[in-house]
């Protein structure tokens, strides 16, 4: 009864390995396991071969062909389908969905940068920085014009002179003209 | 060199309309085959291949191969017939027969297949024994006949048809067990040589070739 009890366990552990073995796809461990217990059992031998028999005679099962409307009834159910619509067609414009978005990134943007405090002190440094930065900067802008090569012309107007322009009429607010 | 069936989906989502047609004569005879085994009618088996390659061409987009492409086809279609067969919506007058998969039943109907013995008695025989087949796959338990189909006419691997089922291999192989145990006891005549098979009484066709 014990070499029964053991047997039975034996069977029920060669179950799952036994349809792997009969397709062939069983690793060699697998394989080796079924093979020994199958040689001492003829249970487990006769079942092994009724499977066998079995997935022959499910081949006899025939296919069956779609039928020949069945393409184009696909073709009208893909084609009833709507059409998938991306964020970017429920704007009415690319324009306004280009703008839609920096508008949104840049709100994001300005909202997420650290503000800083400056004291007046720091600020009427920061001024003066920002003057002189911008005389240095127009001063260098005009540094290179080939005109200032003759800058003593140029201080003087003399080109001025060879010019026939009428005169300006006077006029009644008496503007005061600047150089 | 042919393209894979990755690649062709992958052409399907770049926009390649023909990849698709090639997806779809590849596999729409599988396809309708395997529902029909699941559902037993042609007509809803076909409406739920349409189906599945519909919600294939639907999901292009957003294709990601993560998986085997027949491995992803066959989850959709297996699901699909799952929930036509619980839904009960597209049973026949002939689920009374399905249930009691009883192979002496006066009142069994004989499948139409296409045959090509010659002979009429061969002929009646043929259909004979794939009706008893068929009735004996559409008596097991939903997940056990899907497994059986997919394990034995689709020829998925074992770690394909358990992403299908979502269930383990060990737990796979279980139920394939459990499924043919069950065939290789209901289709007995035709497993065991010593066991006469019993003709099957001509009746009306349902289902067309």
């Amino acid at each position: 009864m014990f070499g029964k009890d053991v047997n039975e366990s034996k069977c029920a552990s060669i179950e799952s390995k036994l349809i792997v073995y009969l397709d062939g796809r069983a690793q060699p461990a697998e394989r080796h396991a079924v093979e020994q217990h199958l040689s001492i059992c003829a249970a487990c031998r006769s079942r092994a071969e009724e499977f066998r028999v079995l997935w022959g005679a499910l081949d006899d099962l025939p296919s069956i062909s779609p039928s020949p409307s069945f393409d184009a009834a696909l073709r009208a159910r893909i084609a009833a389908e709507p059409e998938r619509r991306s964020f970017w067609q429920l704007m009415p414009s690319p324009r306004l969905a280009f703008a839609v978005t920096a508008l949104v990134v840049m709100s994001v943007w300005l909202s997420s940068s650290p503000r800083v405090k400056v004291s007046p002190t720091q600020t009427s440094e920061l001024n003066r920085f920002a003057q002189q930065a911008s005389v240095d900067s127009d001063f260098g802008m005009i540094r290179d014009l080939p005109v200032l090569e003759n800058f003593d012309v140029i201080s003087k107007f003399d080109a001025l002179s060879e010019l026939n322009v009428a005169p300006a009429p006077p006029s009644d607010e008496g503007v005061r003209e600047t150089r | 060199m042919a393209r894979t069936d990755v690649q062709l989906m992958l052409d399907v989502k770049a926009g390649d309309e023909a990849s698709f047609e090639l997806l779809l004569r590849k596999y729409r005879t599988p396809l309708v085959n395997f529902l029909y085994r699941m559902v037993r009618d042609t007509a809803v088996a076909e409406d739920l291949a349409q189906e599945v390659f519909l919600r294939v061409y639907r999901a292009r987009e957003d294709y990601a191969p993560s998986a085997k492409f027949t491995t992803w086809m066959f989850r959709i279609a297996t699901n699909l017939a799952l929930n036509s067969v619980r839904d009960n919506r597209h049973r026949r007058m002939e689920i009374s027969m399905d249930e009691s998969a009883d192979p002496g039943e006066e009142d069994a109907r004989p499948l139409e297949v296409a045959d090509r013995t010659p002979s009429v008695e061969q002929e009646l025989l043929s259909r004979s024994r794939a009706e008893m087949i068929l009735r004996a796959i559409h008596s097991l338990p939903e997940k056990q006949r899907a497994a059986v189909l997919l394990h034995k006419y689709q020829e998925l691997d074992y770690d394909e048809i358990a992403r299908v089922l979502e269930c383990s291999e060990s737990a796979l192989k279980s139920l394939l067990f459990r499924a043919y145990e069950t065939l290789r006891v209901e289709l007995a005549p035709l497993v065991s040589p010593t066991v006469r098979v019993e003709r099957v009484p001509a009746q009306r066709s349902q289902q067309p070739v």
